[in-house]
């Protein structure tokens, strides 16, 4: 059996342990449909014409994990950023594991999906966001939808702030051969509110993992959300990230993505921007080897007028590795004076790495500033030669250079543990140690 | 010290030093001049060990050994610097930690442990008083947003740092006024020794008032064509290169 049909099959098992009289439920009922109709996509079309999922398909994935699974903290911690206080929603094999977690409803929800799905207290916040901008016609995400159960759920109300980061992980142990996840995630910054979220998916073995994750974030007038996306995961484990944002007046979302490892990655990175005068940043750095390989696949969607979006994307890639970077920008009839800029930095350190990397505007506004730019390089002969001459040896000062070309990208990482952490793995990714904390 | 003989260098097969003799010994001051195109810069990278730059034939001696084999970083670590004309931006670490970095891997090279962070911490600051530098300064970015004059001393400050045995100072004086010049060569003086070398490539002889060399020579077209005292740079000045030319092509 196919992976599409095994999934479809496998809805009516879900069903059995899920409300079916809930109104949640006919929306994954529906959801179901419409990827049993369109099925996973194929190369044919335009979206994922350099992203195959056909081998994934061809994994006999376990759709549910068979047992509950549990991991000492001293197994994961270094996944944690632990050296500072945070709030944690951890998941083991897609199970919710609250011996790891540090969940809150203390003037703010930050707990799970499971609980706002099924709890009468939560259903109107439910009714309200639950599905409303996640695609009602992407495969992936109406797949999804379909079996969406366990994720995040945070709750930020007007003018409140949690106390501290929030990190979300994802553990899968290996204790199945090879496992599908699908976690499904809300976020909700009222007026005012502000938030940080660290994500991650981690594979604990080289099992093979696939995880399927949707998360939906609304910003309303003046909330600021500010989210890191770690990927560094196992060469077995892959990952495909369907997030929409949705945007009201003067919020500002900041959606950072740092993509170290993994089989195959692909970031649907969606930003619906509903209200004047918003900011969407979104910066991403890329590093990756081996046969890795990478697709961010960016939307920001200017609707109104007076509003800006950013793009900062850098690649390094190495070895066999592939990237992809998609970013398409519309700009509505009525969403003038908008500012939308767009970078994409390459840098290729092996003859037999690739990227493919594509700007696409559609801007039907006249009086805006869009700028988009994106370049492939080699790493500069010259600036090598100036490290070198210094005493730097070649591959040190190949690491420093590349560093110094992802470096924009962190400086607007503001939990500095997190930063640093960051730094950290990119040394590890070049291969070097610097000597001193970059 | 530094010893060249009969050096024929380029580019892909494109000759651009055409037998070039050299000889400077420790403590000496030479200054290498000459029109644009004359193979000035050319000289200084193929002794540093630009690997764009091949050696067709002839040899460079450094201390009574062939450096051909060596990699740029082999020959920093032997003692020889260059400090550039056009010093590369390196956005995202500091001019301490550039220089931290540079000199624990020479460290290293040799077989030794880290410096000690206090005693490197006390290195630095004395090394940035000798040029003027201030604390803020070296937490920034190396070379990033730099004005032409800070990246020439900060060159200098590499130099100071590093404690070459021969030092090449390849156009130092360009983009420099008046002001930096006089702090960029009294840091050169200073640390001038009767150990150490060093070359300096200009086109124009006013660094030669604050920097005084024991020689001068002159290069044209991959040659150098007419070596001197100081007096020799004066003349040049006086007379600009045409004569050399004419002198060279007779």
């Amino acid at each position: 059996m196919d992976l599409k049909d095994k999934l479809v099959s496998s809805f009516m098992a879900f069903e059995n342990n899920v409300d079916v009289e809930h109104p949640v439920h006919d929306i994954r009922s529906e959801a179901i449909k419409n990827f049993e109709d369109k099925g996973f996509p194929t190369k044919k079309e335009e979206a994922w014409k350099y992203t195959s999922l056909n081998s994934l398909q061809k994994i006999d994935f376990s759709i549910f994990p068979k047992e509950v699974n549990a991991l000492e903290y001293k197994e994961v911690k270094r996944f944690f950023i632990h050296e500072i206080d945070t709030y944690k929603i951890v998941f083991i094999d897609g199970i919710y594991s609250s011996f790891l977690s540090e969940t809150t409803h203390d003037g703010v929800d930050i707990c799970l999906m499971s609980s706002a799905l099924t709890k009468p207290m939560y259903k109107q916040v439910i009714d309200v966001y639950f599905n409303k901008i996640a695609s009602k016609d992407d495969s992936l995400t109406t797949l999804n939808t379909a079996f969406s159960r366990e994720g995040a759920y945070i709750y930020i109300p007007k003018n409140k702030m949690p106390k501290k980061p929030i990190e979300i992980l994802h553990f899968s142990t290996g204790n199945e051969t090879s496992l599908m996840i699908q976690p499904r995630s809300l976020i909700i910054a009222e007026e005012n509110a502000e938030l940080q979220v660290i994500e991650r998916h981690q594979s604990l073995t080289t099992n093979e993992v696939l995880t399927n994750s949707v998360t939906e974030i609304f910003a309303a007038e003046n909330a600021i959300v500010d989210y890191y996306k770690v990927q560094n995961d196992s060469n077995n484990a892959s990952l495909i990230d369907n997030t929409y944002i949705n945007q009201k007046s003067k919020s500002v979302v900041k959606l950072h993505t740092f993509s170290f490892g993994g089989k195959l990655t692909r970031n649907n990175l969606n930003f619906y921007q509903n209200g004047e005068h918003i900011d969407s940043i979104m910066k991403g750095v890329t590093i990756i080897g081996d046969k890795q390989h990478v697709d961010h696949h960016t939307l920001v969607h200017h609707i109104e007028p007076n509003c800006e979006s950013h793009q900062d994307y850098k690649g390094i890639y190495g070895e066999n590795s592939t990237g992809v970077f998609n970013g398409k920008i519309i700009v509505d009839k009525i969403a003038q004076k908008t500012n939308a800029f767009q970078q994409n930095n390459n840098i290729l350190v092996s003859d037999k790495a690739t990227i493919n990397t594509k700007p696409q505007l559609e801007i039907f506004a006249d009086d805006v500033k869009c700028s988009h730019g994106c370049t492939i390089g080699q790493l500069d002969e010259d600036a090598l030669f100036y490290l070198q001459s210094r005493g730097i040896p070649k591959k040190e000062a190949r690491a420093l250079l590349m560093y110094a070309f992802a470096n924009n990208v962190l400086e607007s990482v503001r939990i500095p543990e997190l930063k640093s952490r960051i730094n950290k793995l990119i040394a590890k990714k070049l291969g070097v140690n610097l000597g001193f904390d970059l | 010290m530094l010893k060249i003989n009969n050096l024929h260098a380029g580019v892909e097969g494109n000759e651009i030093l055409k037998g070039i003799n050299l000889e400077v010994k420790a403590g000496e001051v030479h200054a290498i001049m000459g029109p644009n195109g004359s193979g000035k810069s050319t000289l200084s990278a193929v002794i540093t060990g630009k690997e764009e730059f091949e050696i067709a034939e002839g040899n460079i001696e450094f201390n009574n050994e062939d450096l051909a084999d060596d990699s740029p970083e082999e020959r920093a670590h032997k003692g020889i610097f260059l400090s550039f004309q056009y010093p590369v931006e390196i956005p995202g670490v500091s001019v301490t930690n550039f220089m931290k970095t540079a000199i624990n891997e020479s460290r290293k090279a040799k077989g030794l442990e880290d410096m000690p962070a206090n005693q490197m911490l006390k290195l630095i600051r004395e090394k940035a008083e000798l040029l003027a530098i201030d604390r803020k300064f070296l937490s920034r970015s190396l070379n990033q947003g730099f004005s032409g004059g800070e990246k020439k001393r900060n060159e200098i400050f590499q130099m100071a740092m590093l404690e070459p045995k021969l030092a090449i100072l390849d156009e130092t004086d360009s983009g420099l006024d008046i002001d930096a010049l006089r702090i960029v060569a009294n840091g050169v003086n200073k640390l001038k020794s009767k150990d150490n070398a060093i070359i300096v490539i200009t086109h124009y002889q006013r660094l030669l008032d604050y920097i005084v060399p024991d020689f001068v020579h002159v290069m044209h077209e991959g040659r150098i064509v007419k070596s001197g005292t100081k007096e020799l740079a004066l003349e040049l000045e006086e007379k600009g290169y045409d004569w050399i030319k004419q002198e060279a092509t007779v």
